[in-house]
């Protein structure tokens, strides 16, 4: 089903160009200049993500842009355009590919259904589980349907997140909040990190509707993701250990 | 390190450095939170010693900066050298004399208030009443009590329960000069919120809101981006505020939301560069602004060491710049000119030879003389009136 409503929407997208060109050729140059702005804005959020620290009020401000351009372009029709281009799905994996550390069961499973998705679906899962690993809040939004914006993305696929681009700069808050692997992070990557932020532990009980959807992380069998106080506590005497040696060394 | 007489001679020293903030290691999250002073405010002085706040991303400090320039001698139990005297050979007993030594300035920590915010803290603001203060971050502000340490009340939070809903974060707040219970804050989208910590513990819905109504003919993409504001500075009469965004200084009536009454263009002829400032990360500088000690005239920083004064008066303005060719001992600083189109004047500068790693972000009036400094770099300059 997916994989017809993918060639369903290629085909409307054809049509789509065809019209487009021709309004991109009037103004070529203005469409230039905005996707410049856009694939500019993509590596400064990027370039956020794998800071340690990044500055909150930067990467808002960026992504407000990023979504404005993104409006617009679903406006004008060239958004679906640039998405069934590879050099657009290109940039947006390279966005993801940074800190894939593990895949769960569940998003593997999710990417027998999509076929057609495979390669895209399954680095945003990826990621997402990896940032499930360090957030509750954000088991919620892989799961719930998001209706930010209306583009052909949502049409076709209501079950996946919206939009991928959506979601690309929705896993670059997350990991905003959740600090960005590094390398020394990478040592600690099987330490679940999900009870460290314990303001955004504290913030995802509070949104008690999407809590239910925290039965999820039961069916994640990376060990990142599970979430346990157990774990955690162990996991916190193993981190000052591992930071005692480092600190020693 | 001696006091100089700053009306006489128009010179300054250091009166004292002291390290503030050390770097710290947070472990849970394996980040390293900078020494780096986002912002430092005086209390009001009580006594002889000096007392300020200041603050890095993540904790607050008070200090105490005293003098010291007498010295106890002829202590009974102790010779000149810290020694302890042999208790069998004290034969007589004497007092104490006070000599006078050279000053020394000490810095002491009093209080540490840490542990109250996950994100950077961007302002501190010292409440009329003297005994508290708030702490901002992107987030949430926090209302701390001058004595106690270990606890802070949450006075704004606006956090979405869901972070990818994140669109605005708070840039600056300020306690209002006179009514303790009147704090404003101002946010990434320009707009500014009054807020009455009388009718509920947590302010979450404002008194008042500020916003300007957007030109539509000047809409951008980065119409969000500069009209963040930077910097929000109650006057000292406590009637208006000013706010700072990236290309301009407002000031607002406190009576009037719908729009400022004032605006002074800063540097107008960056927008026609916002992409360039855009890409280079320059159009994220958040400049600061002050006003004199009467209000009537008011500050900020631009780039290339230049700095703004505008007369509310007067309305005019002049263009300054603080470096070391322009700011020899007395000499009086030239006026600048930014050249923004057509031929070039003698003396004039054109937009693209201004050196945008130049910035003057800091900027402070003295509260009651003509005495301002102006922080360039890694420079500190200091300027006053000509004395006639």
């Amino acid at each position: 089903m997916f994989v017809r409503g993918l060639k369903r929407k290629c085909f409307d997208g054809e049509e789509d160009i065809e019209g487009t060109l021709a309004g991109i050729k009037a103004i070529p140059s203005y469409n230039l200049q905005r996707q410049s702005l856009l694939d500019m804005s993509l590596v400064k959020l990027q370039l956020c993500h794998m800071l340690v620290e990044p500055n909150l009020c930067r990467s808002v401000l960026i992504a407000n842009t990023v979504r404005q351009i993104q409006e617009e372009m679903t406006q004008d029709g060239t958004w679906q355009m640039i998405n069934t281009q590879s050099t657009g799905q290109a940039s947006l994996d390279r966005l993801v590919s940074t800190d894939i550390l593990c895949r769960s069961s569940r998003e593997q499973a999710e990417g027998k259904h999509v076929p057609g998705y495979s390669t895209f679906n399954k680095d945003f899962e990826g990621d997402q589980a990896q940032d499930n690993s360090e957030t509750m809040s954000t088991v919620s939004s892989v799961q719930a349907p998001r209706n930010l914006q209306s583009n052909v993305w949502e049409m076709e696929n209501p079950q996946e997140n919206k939009g991928n681009f959506q979601k690309s700069l929705d896993q670059i808050f997350e990991t905003l909040e959740n600090k960005s692997p590094n390398s020394v992070e990478d040592l600690f990557s099987e330490v679940d990190n999900s009870y460290y932020d314990l303001d955004t532990m504290l913030t995802g009980m509070m949104s008690n509707t999407k809590m239910g959807h925290c039965d999820g992380l039961e069916t994640f069998s990376s060990p990142t993701t599970t979430a346990s106080n157990s774990n955690c506590k162990s996991d916190l005497n193993e981190l000052d250990h591992i930071v005692e040696i480092l600190v020693e060394s | 390190q001696n006091k100089s007489r700053p009306h006489s001679r128009g010179e300054y020293n250091v009166y004292s450095t002291f390290q503030s903030h050390e770097p710290e290691f947070d472990y849970l999250k394996s980040l390293e939170i900078e020494e780096k002073i986002n912002k430092i405010r005086w209390l009001p002085q009580q006594n002889a010693a000096h007392f300020l706040l200041s603050t890095n991303d993540k904790t607050i400090k008070l200090w105490k900066i005293s003098e010291r320039d007498k010295r106890a001698e002829g202590y009974n139990l102790k010779d000149e050298d810290g020694r302890l005297r042999d208790p069998f050979r004290i034969t007589a007993l004497r007092v104490p004399i006070l000599k006078p030594m050279d000053l020394m300035v000490e810095a002491s920590p009093r209080r540490i208030f840490a542990n109250a915010h996950t994100y950077h803290i961007n302002s501190i603001s010292v409440n009329s009443d003297h005994e508290t203060y708030l702490s901002a971050d992107d987030l949430r502000i926090n209302l701390w009590h001058l004595e106690i340490t270990d606890r802070s009340f949450n006075i704004v939070d606006i956090k979405p329960a869901n972070m990818e809903e994140l669109t605005e974060v708070i840039t600056a707040a300020e306690f209002h000069p006179h009514h303790c219970n009147v704090f404003v804050y101002s946010s990434s989208k320009g707009t500014i919120r009054l807020c009455d910590m009388r009718s509920s513990a947590l302010c979450d819905r404002h008194s008042k809101f500020f916003e300007e109504p957007e030109d539509p003919s000047s809409r951008s993409f980065f119409s969000e981006i500069i009209s963040s504001i930077s910097d929000v500075k109650f006057s000292h009469s406590g009637r208006y505020m000013m706010t700072r965004d990236y290309l301009s200084v407002k000031v607002w009536d406190l009576n009037m939301e719908n729009r400022p009454v004032e605006t002074y263009q800063v540097h107008e002829y960056l927008r026609s560069k916002l992409c360039s400032l855009y890409e280079n990360d320059c159009i994220f500088d958040k400049f600061e602004c002050c006003w004199n000690g009467s209000d009537s005239a008011i500050m900020t920083g631009s780039y290339n060491n230049f700095f703004r004064m505008f007369d509310r008066n007067t309305r005019r303005d002049v263009t300054l710049e603080a470096s070391r060719e322009s700011s020899k001992p007395r000499a009086v600083l030239k006026p600048r000119k930014v050249c923004t189109g057509g031929k070039r004047k003698k003396d004039e500068i054109s937009v693209d030879s201004l050196d945008f790693n130049k910035k003057i972000l800091h900027t402070a009036w003295h509260p009651m003389e003509n005495i301002i400094a102006v922080a360039a770099t890694n420079n500190l300059y200091i300027f006053q009136d000509k004395i006639n």
